[in-house]
């Protein structure tokens, strides 16, 4: 018997794994983990991608996903063991004393049935309430979460609502049974900035009035630190370390914590425009058809060597604009110079040299590069194809190439499914590095990658630029990522320019309402920083 | 490497029918059309499978059979699969109206009946091994253009295509270096099934007629001229058929293996 209401002890985690070529094996993904909670208390698991912070969370529910088994510890809910009550046992108790709140909730909600019907289900299921009582229950979990109109809300459809109503929809499914644990598994990864701080509110909010223990999982301190009591820190498989949010922000006792909370504080000096604009987009206006214009009257400058960083919501065109600019959108109106020459419009007009001057890194290194081709294929090609580099020669400069990006010849004869994320963007990176450009627009390039792998890139990137005189025009979300490499920053709302200039001049207030929300969106590694934007921000985001 | 079980009796019995086929005139023991005994006689030391409704050797017909069926088979097989994934591929990466036309077009052909189709052709045109490759490739390339293209659809979407193109890479370079090899597992699976389909079709055509014409001999023909001994007891109609099945089955077995080989670098097993 226990005395905390959740006692894992020495949770071993296992899986096989089938690598090409090879006989199947078995790994441990979590060597022993113990954890317990207290009633009403909220902990945070917190780790880069393959910490094994998912799985534990869904092991207090003595779930395995996707092949995964528990292999060995205890997991002690209310004071018995859920691994050893089998399949029965475990449905009697998962949607009932145990719920879970998913990345996304957008892929979790059946789409053919109204919200309201899915979200009493398992309360019915369970037979804890009436329907009558249990949808009372889930309008007043709708109004504690700040949805609109909480008593016709279970009435429409996932796709009626934003993916931040639908991912607190997700919280009242979860809350409706009454259980006494619920796991969030990453709630508010998938949610623009704007967006999160609402729903992180919602949740804290919820977790407060009802007294339901938690289990938080991400992979963003800042953001854990506003809503755990405790913070647990995972690497590998392992517990790196487990205290108070609050001495994990002000004061970890290890190393690797301390450098997921200094991550993200690097400031980037600014630099002063020198000589003529590398790119100039004049008065873009864009649509992909019909009367929609997806870019109003968009005006942007680049100059060589620097970074301007073009930031903003889901929908904001950020995207597009890039899309404009590699010509795969023609603008209906507008012209963009490049290098002091006006750009055809449409990709197939450019010549080669435009092309090459213009490169472009996607947010998803692994689908940015042909799987069936070796890293030195993927490198060698934009030397071949531009400079008609071949052979022995291609090989040396390849290699070159790979030295820069800290990775090697070792490298060359790899495929990309070898390659870790952080390692996949790097050789993005070699590729349009190699086709000598003037201008490389980087697409979300970090937002795919842990923090401590995206600031790595980052200050590749910069060693870069300061070595080849290369401009950036960098597309991001992350506004902490903005500071850490801009010279100029792009505000961008629903088509247009909201703010445009030298990175100095757009982060000195006075603000707009946007740029003012948008700012102060970004979680920060402050424990009380939620209660204090909730309080002093002027407008709400667009997403409610 | 290690080849499961089933995928091991597979490439068996299909590397015996196709150095069987190669090897058909150095193998077989007597010649194909040559009148060598009685009509049906019971298997024996002499005819090791017995004879045909007219006094030929089964077994040597068997053998010389195969080697017609699997040799049209195969060039049709071929034919298909350049027209329909080149096409299928094109239609993708050019996409506007080029897809469409070749799109309706294809659908336009699928809408009637193959085997119909075929026999309609097959009686108004000469009919020579030649011709049997064409009709079967042409028709049979609907399929595989259908595939291909759904494939190279999902593929051309990809950023590493989309990289390509902003690279400046003509078609030729995207069909081919990017998008193929890509393409290439589900591609290479169909092919197998595909093979037999053609076996199949090749049988059937024979067995009304319209496929080889005697005295040449294929498994589908042999069939037909064959199944009136069933009804008095005689098996020699069944060897020809449980050849088609065996064969059909042994394919399969292969393809169903390279599919999940070739796949495994996504996390296919086995």
């Amino acid at each position: 018997m226990t005395d905390s209401f959740l006692d894992i002890r020495g949770l071993k985690i296992g899986a096989t794994v089938y690598p090409p070529g090879e006989k199947p094996k078995d790994i441990e993904i979590v060597h022993g983990v113990d954890i317990k909670l207290e009633k009403g208390k909220v902990l945070g698991l917190i780790g880069e991608s393959g910490a094994g912070k998912s799985t534990i969370g869904l092991a207090s529910m003595g779930y395995g996903r996707g092949g995964v088994r528990i292999t060995g510890g205890e997991v002690f809910l209310n004071g018995r063991d859920i691994l050893k009550i089998g399949a029965k046992g475990l449905r009697g108790l998962r949607g009932k004393e145990v719920t879970y709140v998913s990345q996304s909730a957008a892929a979790s909600f059946n789409p053919a049935k109204r919200l309201m019907e899915q979200i009493v289900e398992s309360a019915l299921e369970h037979g804890v309430h009436s329907r009558a009582d249990a949808e009372a229950r889930a309008v007043k979990h709708f109004r504690d979460l700040g949805l609109p109109d909480p008593e016709n809300f279970g009435k429409r459809y996932p796709h009626q609502v934003s993916g931040g109503q639908l991912q607190r929809a997700m919280t009242a499914m979860a809350l409706c049974p009454e259980p006494d644990l619920i796991v969030f598994d990453e709630p508010t990864t998938a949610l623009d900035v704007t967006t999160q701080i609402d729903v992180l509110a919602a949740i804290k909010e919820a977790i407060r009035k009802t007294g339901v223990a938690a289990i938080y999982v991400t992979h963003d301190l800042a953001v854990v630190a506003q809503v755990s009591d405790d913070i647990m820190v995972l690497r590998h498989g392992k517990m790196v370390e487990r205290d108070t949010a609050e001495t994990i922000i002000t004061n970890p006792s290890q190393d690797y914590t301390r450098a997921l909370v200094s991550v993200k504080s690097s400031e980037h000096p600014e630099k002063a425009p020198v000589g003529e604009p590398v790119l100039q987009c004049k008065n873009i206006t864009a649509s992909y058809g019909g009367d929609v214009k997806v870019l109003k009257n968009v005006s942007m400058d680049l100059y060589p060597g620097q970074t301007l960083a073009v930031v903003g919501e889901s929908g904001s065109g950020k995207s597009t604009t890039a899309r404009v600019i590699t010509g795969l959108l023609p603008p209906i109106e507008g012209e963009i110079l490049f290098d002091g020459r006006v750009l055809p419009p449409a990709l197939a007009q450019r010549s080669r040299d435009d092309l090459r001057e213009l490169q472009m890194i996607y947010q998803m290194a692994d689908v940015a590069m042909n799987p069936r081709q070796t890293i030195g294929t993927i490198i060698g090609r934009p030397l071949e194809f531009y400079f008609g580099i071949k052979g022995a020669e291609k090989r040396k400069k390849t290699i070159k190439l790979l030295d820069k990006i800290e990775l090697g010849e070792s490298f060359i004869d790899r495929y990309p499914a070898e390659l870790s994320g952080g390692q996949k963007q790097r050789v993005c990176i070699a590729r349009s590095l190699a086709a000598k450009p003037k201008l490389i627009i980087c697409d979300e390039v970090t937002s795919a990658l842990d923090p401590l792998v995206a600031e790595g890139i980052l200050k590749l990137l910069l060693d870069l630029q300061a070595e080849e005189n290369v401009a950036y025009l960098f597309i991001t979300h992350d506004l902490a990522t903005v500071k850490s490499i801009a010279d100029s920053i792009a505000v961008m709302y629903q088509g247009k320019l909201q703010r445009y200039g030298t990175k100095t001049e757009v982060l000195t207030p006075p603000f707009d309402d946007y740029t003012d929300l948008l700012l102060s969106s970004v979680p920060e590694m402050k424990i009380g920083w939620l209660e204090h934007v909730l309080a002093t921000r002027k407008m709400e985001s667009a997403g409610n | 490497m290690r080849i499961p079980t089933g995928a091991l009796i597979g490439l068996i019995f299909t590397s015996s029918f196709f150095l069987m086929a190669i090897f058909a005139p150095l193998i077989a023991p007597y010649g194909m059309a040559e009148v060598v005994g009685g009509v049906w006689e019971p298997m024996s030391s002499k005819h090791w499978l017995g004879t045909d409704n007219i006094g030929r050797d089964l077994l040597s017909r068997m053998i010389f059979g195969g080697q017609v069926t699997i040799f049209i088979a195969t060039a049709a097989t071929i034919l298909s699969f350049v027209t329909g994934s080149v096409l299928g591929f094109t239609a993708a990466v050019i996409g506007g109206w080029v897809d469409q036309a070749l799109s309706r077009f294809v659908d336009l052909v699928m809408a009637i009946p193959t085997l119909i189709l075929a026999l309609v052709i097959l009686s108004v045109m000469p009919i020579s091994i030649l011709m049997l490759i064409m009709v079967m490739g042409f028709l049979d390339a609907t399929r595989v253009f259908r595939l291909s293209r759904a494939v190279a659809v999902d593929i051309n979407v990809m950023d590493y295509v989309e990289a390509a193109k902003l690279r400046g890479e003509g078609r030729i370079w995207i069909i081919f270096r990017e998008i193929l090899p890509n393409a290439l597992s589900p591609l290479i699976a169909e092919l197998g099934l595909r093979f037999i389909f053609m076996v199949l079709f090749l049988s059937t055509l024979s067995f009304l007629g319209l496929g080889i014409q005697p005295p040449s001999a294929d498994w589908g023909g042999m069939v037909k001229e064959n199944k009136e001994g069933i009804v008095f007891g005689i098996g020699a109609a069944l060897i020809p058929a449980a050849a088609i099945a065996i064969l059909a089955i042994s394919v399969n077995l292969v393809a169903d293996w390279v599919l999940s080989r070739t796949t495994s670098l996504k996390g296919g097993r086995g």
